[in-house]
């Protein structure tokens, strides 16, 4: 799937990809990927590890050379001079200087997107301010704690203030609270105006923060849109029943598919239209010599959609 | 339990191909160096060059040259080697000779003077007599006994007729002179000898030498040309030698930084900035110069402080010849951080490589001691050139525009080095 051309000139487009191809060797990592970011947009490239969200973003960085396609960020091809200047990059991975302090990583940086003097230091204290940091400015990178270092980490990668950031899932090894601390500053860069391009694996976060989604499978963009967008194109109206049973050999799992349903691990899954549905399905399995161990009805969310289109779970 | 340990040591041992190299082909590498360097292969024995200058032109002082010419462990130069456009150069002089060992050309040159001929021995160390000049390079210590030695030897060897007649002028002298009938009888013996040396065997092998100086059986003055006022004559070749070589493992230390920034992202981000890999790797090799040459300042300094090098008096040529090393030395780093792909690639590589550079190079023990081809092959090295330069700077006091071959040569190595490195890094580029 490939999102439909936008009227609005490339140049004024943060991101234009155009049937964008990559492999190594045998293996499509990016296959064919079409897509436009809008300004102020944020969107969440959800999929699962191994799915191509990174090598897609380090196409747009640059730091890959599609075998096909094209990029454009504000118009300018991938790797250009303006393109590193609009662009922003923050990485997987903790790209710091872990002997200089997070000062001085900010100012390397910086200096290496050719800041200098007064505008360097306002753009070093902006980025403190941002990440929370202004208090461990002269700490050793190596010294923070984990999360510290992931705001860091970000911080360095929007140091030039570019109008385009691709973030490459930042909340990887965080604790709860320190991803709380991170979601904050993404929205308010997000509020902000600038245009991110958010690659997770977590529904949760791409719920959260983004206003587009694009489920990434295989090299390939399998669904586009807002979430409810998702939702309805999946599911329609429809909900979900999930139910546990106990254990009483293979007979759960053929039950299940002659309801319509599916087993996910333990639980078994169903789309009802109206609640009133759950009572029916009940009785079946009661009927059927089953044993419930317990029921719930939610709406389907991001894991349900790509659960709906791949048959696979987010996190397998 | 010891059993399993073993296994999983060798196990870890074989997937680390780079500590496998090192635990066995540097210790291989270094007895065939140190082999073929101490161990006395035949056609690898080092030669001393000696200029000889015959100033006298006698029968005599030519028999001596042609014996020194017979001893296999010399080779006498009487003239330069031929200049490019082939035209045979004059023999050398005394002041030629002379500035041939201050150039480091050879280590010894010996000049036969005018009058050698007509009195060449004599058992009386006090006897006004014209000796023979051996000039010296001092910061070889070898080369000029062994010569001096030689010549005693030659002496004995080559003019067996010349010596016994003036052994037998001095014990007439000193006996009360020979009856008519003892010096008919030594008249023949003389005349016997001399024709037994005319047919070519006066090679014989002479059993000791009476040693050098003028002590020996031909009196020889020996004059030191170069180093021989230097307070602490090998302390420049040490700061030279030594620095050199750990100035190669600093370096290669310092490039592999870019290892580690490869390794942490840190490289993906910065080539994503406005800075390009050229750039990157400019920079790097600046820095890489600067520390090498900053280690070079150090070394030096100590030297003058403690060991009383002439450091203040060298400081042009210094600079200079630092500078060019220590951007040779930085390229060589960056070269070798770009072609490994760890840092434990990168320890084990550099070992390998700077120890036999070092070895080859001359860090280890001076290259005149080399056979000639070991010698030759030091020239592949960055330590052969750093030290040639810094030799003739701190030990021949030889101005700055003396120092253009090593410039060139290191300056050269820097930009190759660099450019292949450049080229290997593509790699980091994109993928």
């Amino acid at each position: 799937m490939s999102a439909t051309a936008s009227p609005v000139p490339s140049s004024l487009l943060p991101l234009k990809l155009e049937a964008l191809v990559k492999r190594f060797g045998q293996v499509t990592a990016v296959d064919s990927i079409t897509l436009e970011l809008r300004n102020g947009e944020c969107l969440g490239l959800l999929g699962p590890n191994g799915a191509g969200k990174s090598t897609l973003i380090r196409s747009i960085v640059g730091r890959v050379i599609p075998n096909a396609g094209q990029v454009a960020i504000f118009g300018a091809p991938a790797n250009s001079a303006a393109a590193r200047t609009a662009l922003g990059w923050v990485p997987q991975e903790l790209a710091l200087y872990p002997r200089l302090t997070c000062r001085e990583n900010l100012e390397s940086f910086g200096r290496y997107h050719g800041l200098a003097g007064n505008g360097l230091q306002q753009a070093v204290a902006w980025c403190l301010d941002w990440a929370a940091l202004q208090d461990r400015a002269g700490e050793l990178s190596k010294n923070l704690s984990g999360g510290m270092r992931r705001r860091l980490n970000m911080a360095a990668g929007l140091i030039h203030r570019p109008k385009l950031v691709l973030m490459d899932e930042p909340t990887v090894g965080v604790d709860p609270q320190s991803r709380n601390r991170i979601f904050e500053m993404i929205e308010k860069l997000h509020s902000d105006g600038t245009a991110i391009i958010y690659t997770t694996h977590y529904m949760e976060e791409a719920e959260r923060l983004c206003d587009r989604v694009a489920i990434v499978d295989h090299g390939r963009i399998i669904a586009l849109g807002t979430k409810d967008e998702l939702v309805q194109n999946a599911f329609a109206s429809r909900s979900q029943v999930l139910a546990r049973f106990a254990d009483s050999g293979g007979g759960v799992g053929a039950w299940v598919e002659q309801h319509g349903g599916r087993s996910v691990h333990s639980t078994a899954e169903f789309t009802v239209k109206h609640p009133t549905e759950i009572a029916g399905l009940l009785d079946d399995a009661a009927k059927a010599g089953l044993e419930l161990v317990d029921v719930s009805l939610r709406r389907p969310n991001l894991e349900s959609v790509f659960l709906h289109l791949t048959g696979r779970e987010l996190r397998d | 339990m010891i059993l399993p340990v073993i296994r999983t040591a060798m196990v870890s041992l074989r997937r680390d191909r780079a500590a496998l190299a090192l635990s066995f082909i540097l210790p291989i590498t270094f007895f065939t160096i140190f082999a073929v360097i101490f161990g006395g292969r035949r056609d690898t024995v080092p030669k001393i060059t000696v200029i000889v200058v015959d100033e006298d032109q006698s029968q005599v002082s030519r028999e001596l040259v042609k014996g020194l010419e017979r001893e296999g462990s010399l080779v006498i130069r009487t003239r330069p080697a031929s200049n490019m456009k082939g035209v045979e150069p004059g023999e050398y002089t005394a002041s030629t000779a002379e500035a041939a060992v201050k150039a480091g050309d050879v280590p010894v040159a010996l000049i036969v003077p005018h009058g050698f001929g007509e009195n060449p021995i004599s058992f009386r160390s006090d006897q006004d007599r014209p000796t023979i000049q051996l000039l010296k390079d001092s910061s070889d210590m070898v080369a000029w006994q062994m010569v001096a030695g030689l010549l005693q030897k030659v002496a004995m060897t080559s003019m067996p007729a010349v010596m016994a007649e003036q052994g037998l002028r001095s014990a007439d002298q000193f006996v009360g002179g020979f009856t008519l009938e003892q010096r008919k009888r030594m008249d023949a013996g003389l005349e016997q000898l001399s024709q037994y040396e005319n047919v070519g065997a006066g090679g014989g092998e002479a059993a000791t030498s009476n040693g050098p100086g003028s002590g020996g059986i031909i009196a020889v003055t020996t004059r030191g040309v170069v180093g021989e006022n230097k307070n602490n004559p090998m302390v420049s070749f040490y700061a030279a030698a030594i620095g050199v070589m750990f100035l190669l493992f600093t370096a290669s230390g310092a490039a592999g930084a870019l290892l580690d920034e490869a390794d942490s992202g840190t490289l993906e981000r910065v080539l994503s900035s406005r800075v390009t890999m050229t750039t990157l790797l400019a920079g790097k090799l600046a820095f890489n110069t600067l520390l090498a040459f900053s280690q070079l300042v150090l070394m030096f300094v100590w030297a003058w402080a403690v060991f009383k090098l002439d450091f203040l008096n060298h400081i042009p040529g210094f600079v200079v010849m630092g500078v060019c090393t220590a951007f040779a030395v930085g390229a060589f780093g960056m070269l070798l951080a770009s072609i490994c792909r760890t840092r434990a690639q990168l320890g084990a590589l550099s070992t390998l490589v700077i120890l036999i550079m070092s070895s080859v190079g001359g860090s280890m023990f001076p290259r005149f001691l080399m056979p000639a081809a070991m010698q030759k092959a030091g020239l592949l090295t960055i330590n052969a050139w750093a030290i040639d330069g810094f030799t003739k700077v701190f030990w021949r006091d030889e101005p700055v525009s003396h120092l253009w071959p090593q410039v060139l040569v290191l300056l050269a190595i820097g930009v190759v080095l660099f450019a292949i490195a450049r080229k290997i890094a593509e790699r980091w580029e994109y993928s």
